[in-house]
Order: C-alpha cells, then structure tokens, then sequence
C-alpha cells in the first residue's frame, strides 16, 4: 500500500528522506489485511556440503526441507490459488460440451458408437466423467489444500491484529490518500483527547501514540473473508459426504399399486460408494391412491399441463401409523430421512385377456410409455404364462400397445394424441404369438416386443391382425384363440424417485454462511485514521487527520471529511495567520 | 377460444407493440448519443497528457472537497485532498462524451431522456408480456432477452439517478440494448406459453430475477472492463511520449481515467458477486426440490459454475499484486464471455435439462 511513485531527480538526503517515508508508510498499512506475502524464492537451500557422509545427510536434509517448504509456500500463495482457480474454471468446461456418465448414460452410449475413433481416446482422459476424474479432482483437491494451508496462518494473523493496536501514525500524513488539515486555537491534548472520545463513539479501535490518536475500523472485513474461505471448505466436505453416502433409485407405481424401501422394489438403483446398501435404506412404505394431472383447456397453451399430483398413503418404518400427502414436482415427499420426488407420469390400460375357452390369463393395468407431450404412448403387453392355444397346447402371447388419452377421431388421418387429459382414450393393439423370448435369461425391456421368435395373428384379409379399441372394447383373437379386453377406468401411473442424501444440512449452512460472510468482505472497508495536533511555530494549534484504506475503498476520504467537520466543530477553524502555513501541501 | 384466452391474446400483441416501440425510440437514443459525442469532439482538452507531463509535481493530484456532513456554519471548513492509489497514474477523468461542449450536453441529456422514456415503454412490454401469460416474464429465451434488457437500462438510469456520472456508458449500452432486441424479436420470439409445472416455482421468482439482475450488473462491469483496456493503453501510450490517432485521443480523452474505469468495474463486479452467489445456491435448492438432485452437472449449471470460479478469480486477482491492472481486466472479461455464454450458448448449442421449449 505504499506510495512508489519517485520524484525526478532526488539526490542525497532527499533520497534518504523518501526512503524513510517509503518504510513509515509501509508500516502504516502493515497488516491492513492477511493476504499472504509473495515471498522471493532463493535458488538452493542446502548451502555448502560438509565432509563426509554427515555432511552430506545433512545437506540432503536441508536441501529437502528447504524445498518443501519452499514448495508449500508456493502452494499456499495468493498466485497459485489464482492459477488453480483459473485451472478449475477451464477444467469444468469439457464436461458441458461432451455427455457425461453421471448426467445421461444413454447419450454416452451414442457418443460413443458416433465416433469409434475419439471415444476411446475420450474415455482415458476420463472426459465421459469429467467431474471424478483424477486430474479434475487433482486441481479441486490441490485448491482446497491450498485454502487449508492459507486460512490457518491468516486466521492466527487475524486473531494477532485482533489483541494488537492499529500502528502510530508515519511522520508525513500528506502522503496518504486522504488528507486534511486546519489550524485551531484548541490546545493539542485537547485536540487529541476530543478525537480520541470521537473515534471511539464511532466504534474505531483507537489510541495515543505521542503526538497523534491511530485508529482502526473495519475488522469484520477480514473475519467475513475468512469464514467465507472456511465456509468453502464446509461445503465442500458435506458436498463430498453427500456424494459418499447418498442414494438414488427409481420406482415406477400404477395407481392403486405400492412401494416399500428396499432394493429388490426399485427399478434402478444408483449409490455411493460408502452407502450400505442392506442397512442404509430408510425403511418406509407408500402406495399411489391416485394421480391426478389437470391440463390447460383452451388457448395457445391449450395441453400445457398446469398441475401434477400424486395422493399417497405413506408409512414410517415397518409398522408405522399411515398417512396422507400430496407429492407435487416442486414438493417432495420427507419420509425419515428419504426424500420421494414425483418425477413423471403416464397412462397403464386396463386389460383382460381370455383364451379359447374363456379363462382369464391375464388381467393387469400395462404401463406404457410417454412419447410427446400429449402423451401418446406406447409399449407391450406380454402373456407368459397360462395361456393354451385352442389345441390346448402352451403359447405364449405378445402385443404391441399404442394408446392415446384423446383421440382424433376416426379417419382424421392421425393417430397421435390431440390432449394430454383422458378424453378420448383409444388403444390400439397388434396381436402376435409365439416365444416372448423370457427364458433366455437375458434382461428384457418391459416396453418393447422382440418378435423374433413370433408369428403375428392374422385377420380375414390375411393382414396382421390390428384393431383400436374404446375402453370395455374386445378384440377377439381369429380361429378361437381367445380375446383382449381394453376395460373401463385406464389408470394412471407415476415415477418416482427416491433420494437419501446426508449433508445436505451442513452444505445449506455453509452456503449461506459463505454469502454473509462474502458480503462483509465486500462491502465492509477495513481502514486507518490518524489525527495528529501539535502546536505549530506561532504557538497555534495544526491539526492533521488522514485515512489509509485497502485500495478500492471511494468512502475513505467522505469518512474522513465527516469525521474532520466533527472534530472542527470542537476545534474551531483558527483565523488565517498573516502568510500560509507550510504543511498542508508537502 | 374463451374470453380470457382472448384478453391474453391481446395483452401478447400490446407487449409486442410496446417492445418494437421501445426499439424505435431507443434508436433514437442511439442517435442522439452519438450526437453527443459527435459535437463533443470538437472540445480540445487534452488533459491526460497535461497531466502525465506535469507528473512529479503534486499540482496534478486533484484537490476533492468532499462533502463534510453536519450543518456547522463554520466558514472555513476543512477540505479533503486525495491521492490516487500506489502505482497509478495521476490522471484526472476526462469530461464526458459531451466534451464539456453546451450543445454535446444537451444532445446527452436528451439521449438520457429518451433512454428512460424507451426503458418505460419497454418495461410496459415486459409488463404486458407477464400479465399475458400470468407468470413471471423469463420462461423463454425471448421473454428473458426483454426482460435482460429492460432491467440493464434500469441499473444504468438507477446509477445516474445515484449521482454517479456514468453516461460515457450509454452508447455501448444503447447499442447492445437494440442488439438483444433485435436478436429477441427476429429470432427468439416465442409466443406466449405457459411453464410446465417443474418451472412452476417461488424458487423461479428468486433464482431467475437475480440471475438477470446479477446479469445486468455484470454487463455494466464489462463495458467498464473493456474500456478501461482502451484508455489505459491510451495512457500508458501518452505517458511513454508517444502520439495517439486523432479519432482515439479524441473518444478516450473524454472518458474517466483509467484508475476511474478500474475501479467502477471492480466495484460493481465485487458488490453483485454476493448475489450471484447467492443466484447459484437458489439455483441449487430448486433443481434439489424439482429434479431431485441439488447439483446434477447438467449444462447450465456447469456454466454458472465456472462463471462463479471466474468472477472469484478476477477478485482474487486484484488482491493480488502482480494481478491486477490489464491482467485482471482480462479476466473479469474472460468471466463475463462466460457469462454470455451461459446465457445464449447454453441455451442454443448445448442440450440439458434447462433448454426451455421453443428455444
Ligand atoms: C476455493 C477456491 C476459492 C474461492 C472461490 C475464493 C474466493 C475468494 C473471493 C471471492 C475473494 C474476494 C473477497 C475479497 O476481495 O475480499 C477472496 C479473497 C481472498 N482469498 Fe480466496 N478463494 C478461494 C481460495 C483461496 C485460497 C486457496 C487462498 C490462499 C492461498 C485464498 C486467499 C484469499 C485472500 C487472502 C483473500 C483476501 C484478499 C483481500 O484481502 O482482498 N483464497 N477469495
């Protein structure tokens, strides 16, 4: 914070004097903060090898304690923290150009089967999963080693500016950034005495030395930056916990169906890598009375949907009393400590089907998948079990499902759906038989038909066999195989997902500790004054008051002009003596 | 349709209407502002190399008086003299793009009138635009251009009514105000829609309106930003005895100083990096209650990331002492491309949860 502005030609005892100035200066702003010092770094640490083999561990030694401090200083420098902040922000920008493991799976998969070449060479530079990979990970855990290696010493700087005094004022008060004067008929300990009460009825942290009161303000300045950097760190470690410990996993539940907290119910399951997964998961119950989506009915917006809710009946524990709530998209569910989000939905047909000789084989609600936002949806209804042909011989049944919740009408030319909400529900099926292809053990996608190993049914005409149905419909199979049924009262279904996340507390409280505690290193200005009174060579008092503040502050010389017109007042102004006082301009 | 669909209707078509309105009338403004610094021109100060010659000699350090609160009636009250800071130049600011010339300043009082007057109408538009679609006004990328460019001309009429002279702003903000129109209304226009129930949030509210406001500050910071790149070099090339060309000295002779430019974008950049802060932490709570997941990676929230790490490594760079000066400008502008980006880029070119519908 010194002045290093040189003057033209300064020759022997001006230099001498200016140097002089340069230190008092540089004294005054000491500690002004605890940003650590960049430090000059010398070439060798070991120094001149002694005799022997003594001498020689010794000079090993030196030479790598020398480095490695040297080495941690530099780490914890304000310049490295700048280069590896920079690194970080760079890093991150790959994983938002190329799909991600951790976001979306699938566009990884077409990733990499679009470009054989690149993907492998992607994949070893851990760019399918930038935000764990290791040199990722390197510049974010060097940056918070960093931090630690920095916060330490400062906050034992701090807690030392803390108990010591705001330094005496430097012998020139002109050279600072603001500067006043005026000469008063007060006596100086009069003077010194008033600013000294006016200082501390201000909240400075102030006291006499010799001949001036110094005082300071503003220390909040550097406590907010140093909860702020510590609140980084808070972050960081619940954010790291959270990952270690959480889960995740998907449920898919028809109306009327239930879910309850263990592994075997979800769909998928996601989990961190210290999560327990036989002895962590909350054990909680629920089940979907019913889902009720409203869609808006006319307009531009006509379709939009305009509310999502699932009612469910939910229990804590085993055995635990039930209840009543309502998940919507914005508002999950806090069951002990799990969180159940509604994070989609769609419509599961009703439908029956009978063989030849009438016995039910099937009668299930089929959820089928969404495929715009209307919601005409398809999928499979698979018969695997149960059913004989009209020989009585075992066969199993497939068929491919298309439904939508508002028809166009007959002959309109369209079989997409006109409106999200049940109107007009049609479903249209496609009807094969043959081998599901089940046994073979391979998992199976419970939405589509392999027809390998299936023959379609035929109609008269000798097409396959296709028709689209009103709820309570049949379709009757040809030659006695038996019927489908679409029944009355589609139900709807809803996903969910279910998310253990520990830390979450921990990061919230970081968070806005790291907000307020950035604001007062912002907005809070740490800064110097220095009233100095000392009676001038015609006996009348001249009073000097000048700030020093960390850089940036424009309030310094406000502060200083309303703190000056206070003091005035009780030190009035004295007339102008016959010539102009020396000292106001240097 | 029923009739508050068409009162809907209505109110998108009035919103229209008002924002090609705001865009004539901000052409006007244009024009007028370069008036100003047209006529400006014509004054020959050329304080900065005065300045620079008479380093050395304490006469060039300009003497404030500051206001001195109470109501004392002392005659002679004390008066504040200022030192720039260490390593700066001692270089006044300069007068302004009206030069100090009468009829420059009146062409920019003007342009600052029409200014407002456009900003109304076009904060009318935005207005209708909301109660069209009974919603807050940011839920596409259109909606979010008007409203952008509405809430940046009202900090910048928010700064002049504070006192500050800042007008050397207004013609590089006018002239990408009528760029984001242009760019909203050619390309981006969506008609008026309704959010999907994940969008349906008081989050939005809070995490949205700080982003733009957030944005809009950071805007101003860069043309600070930018300028200050110009009229340092500038400087730095007066003080070296070298000869600017006559449209350079003529435009950066009339800006503030260098150290001025400096500081202004410090400051705003450093009092809106809490709130941006605070934007992305919003942003968090709400994707953790709508998508179930506090932090997902997913683009948008990548790019606010890294503009976060760059805005927090331009104020790391000025408490550091080799840093700042032109180093830090670079980066300050480097976070706000990153900022841009997030904004256009993202949006268009990358895919993720945050695409709105219809661009
Ligand atoms: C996780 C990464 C970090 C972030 C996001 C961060 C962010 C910030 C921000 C936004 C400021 C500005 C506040 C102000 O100007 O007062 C700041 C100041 C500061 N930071 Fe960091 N920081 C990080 C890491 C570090 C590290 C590793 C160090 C030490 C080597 C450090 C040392 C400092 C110091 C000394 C200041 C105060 C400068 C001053 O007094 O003006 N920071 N930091």
């Amino acid at each position: 914070m010194s002045k290093t502005e040189t003057t033209g030609e300064t020759t022997g005892e001006a230099a001498e004097a200016a140097e002089h100035d340069e230190r008092e200066l540089g004294e005054a702003g000491a500690q002004l903060s605890t940003a650590p010092q960049e430090r000059a770094v010398p070439g060798s640490f070991g120094g001149v090898m002694g005799p022997g083999a003594a001498g020689r561990i010794a000079w090993v030694w030196r030479e790598t304690t020398g480095w490695t401090r040297w080495f941690w200083r530099q780490l914890t420098s304000m310049r490295v923290a700048l280069i590896l902040l920079f690194l970080l922000s760079l890093g991150a920008i790959p994983g938002s150009l190329v799909p991600q493991t951790g976001v979306d799976e699938t566009k990884v998969e077409e990733f990499k089967a679009a470009h054989e070449t690149l993907a492998p060479i992607y994949d070893d530079l851990g760019l399918f999963d930038v935000y764990s990979s290791v040199w990722f990970s390197a510049i974010y855990i060097l940056l918070f080693v960093s931090l630690i290696g920095c916060i330490v010493p400062r906050t034992w700087q701090f807690v030392g500016q803390l108990r010591s005094r705001p330094p005496g004022a430097p012998g020139r008060l002109t050279r600072l950034p603001a500067y006043t004067t005026w000469r008063t008929e007060a006596e100086p300990e009069q003077v010194r005495e008033a600013a000294l009460a006016m200082l501390r009825q201000r909240r400075f942290r102030s006291h006499t030395v010799g001949d001036a009161v110094a005082a300071e303000k503003g220390y909040l300045r550097e406590a907010g930056n140093l909860i702020f950097h510590i609140a980084l760190i808070v972050m960081l470690v619940s954010f790291a916990a959270g990952q270690l410990f959480k889960s995740e996993g998907g449920k898919l539940v028809v109306e009327g169906g239930g879910f309850a907290n263990t592994l075997t119910q979800y769909d998928d399951f996601k989990s961190g890598s210290l999560f327990d997964r036989d002895h962590d998961l909350a054990p909680f119950s629920f089940t979907l009375d019913k889902f009720v989506g409203t869609y808006e009915r006319t307009g531009p917006q006509r379709g939009t949907p305009r509310t999502y809710e699932a009612h469910v009946t939910y229990a804590k524990g085993a055995d635990g009393a039930e209840k009543k709530s309502v998940i919507e998209v914005n508002r999950p569910l806090e069951v002990d400590g799990s969180k159940v989000y509604l994070i989609g939905h769609g419509y599961a047909p009703v439908v029956t089907v009978r063989d030849g000789r009438g016995k039910v084989v099937f009668k299930d609600a089929v959820p089928l998948l969404p495929m715009d936002s209307n919601v005409t949806s398809s999928g499979a209804i698979k018969v695997m079990d149960g059913y004989r042909d009209k020989d009585g011989k075992k066969d199993q049944l497939g068929f491919q499902a298309f439904f939508v919740p508002t028809f166009a009408g007959a002959g309109k030319g369209t079989m997409l759906s006109q409106y999200p909400g049940l109107d007009f529900p049609v479903l249209a099926l496609n009807a094969f038989h043959g081998s599901l292809g089940v046994n073979a053990g391979l998992p199976q996608n419970v939405y589509q038909l392999d027809k390998r190993k299936m023959k379609a049914f035929k109609d008269e005409q000798g097409a396959d066999l296709k028709q689209r149905l009103l709820p309570g419909e049949t379709m009757k199979l040809p030659g006695g195989a038996g019927s489908v049924t679409f029944e009355k009262g589609v139900r709807e279904w809803a996903t969910f997902q279910v998310s253990q996340q520990p830390g979450n507390m921990p990061a919230l409280v970081g968070a806005i500790a790291a907000i307020a505690g950035l604001a007062g290193s912002l907005f809070i200005q740490r800064r110097r004054i220095w009233v100095r009174a000392v009676r001038g060579k015609d006996g009348v008092t001249v009073v000097e008051m000048a700030g020093l503040g960390r850089s940036e502050s424009s309030k310094l010389p406000e502060e200083l002009a309303d703190l000056a017109a206070t003091l005035n007042s009780q030190a009035p102004t004295a007339p102008d003596p016959a010539e102009p006082v020396e000292g106001v301009r240097a | 349709m029923n009739l508050a669909a068409a009162t809907n209707e209505n109110l998108a078509n009035i919103s229209n209407v008002l924002i090609y309105s705001s865009m004539a009338v901000y052409t006007l403004a244009f024009l007028a502002f370069i008036a100003e610094w047209v006529f400006g021109s014509r004054s020959k100060v050329g304080r900065t190399a005065a300045a620079l010659t008479a380093r050395g000699a304490d006469a060039s350090a300009p003497a404030v008086t500051v206001r001195s609160g109470g109501s004392t009636t002392v005659l002679d009250k004390p008066k504040v003299v200022t030192r720039s800071a260490a390593g700066t130049r001692d270089v006044p600011d300069g007068p302004g793009a009206a030069g100090g010339t009468e009829k420059g300043d009146l062409y920019g009082r003007v342009a600052v009138s029409l200014t407002t007057l456009a900003f109304l109408v076009e904060a009318g538009g935005v207005i209708a635009r909301a109660l069209s679609v009974q919603r807050a006004p940011w839920g596409n990328m259109y909606e979010f251009s008007i409203t952008f460019s509405t809430v940046v001309v009202g900090v910048f009429l928010g700064i002049l009514a504070a006192g500050k002279n800042v007008r050397w702003a207004g013609l590089p903000l006018v002239t990408t105000v009528l760029l984001d129109l242009g760019i909203a209304t050619t390309w981006l226009y969506t008609d008026s829609d309704q959010l999907v129930p994940a969008l349906d949030s008081y989050w939005l509210w809070i995490h949205v309106s700080t982003a733009i406001f957030c944005g809009a500050v950071f805007y101003l910071g860069a043309v600070g930003t930018l300028l200050y790149l110009f009229r340092d070099a500038y400087e730095a090339k007066l003080a070296r005895g070298g000869e600017p060309g006559r449209f350079a000295s003529s435009v950066l002779e009339r800006l503030p100083s260098a150290a001025s430019l400096d500081k202004f974008a410090y400051r705003v950049n450093a009092a809106v990096f809490p709130l941006w802060t605070f934007t992305i932490i919003a942003g968090a709570i709400w994707a953790g209650d709508a998508w179930g997941r506090y932090w997902g990676w997913d683009p948008k929230e990548v790019w606010s990331f890294i503009t976060w790490v760059a805005y927090a490594c331009y104020l790391h760079a000025r408490a550091t002492a080799g840093w700042k000066g032109r180093k830090a400008a670079y980066l300050a502008l480097f976070a706000f491309a990153c900022w841009l980006w997030n904004y256009y880029g993202v949006n268009m070119v990358l895919n993720g949860l945050h695409s709105y519908s219809g661009v």
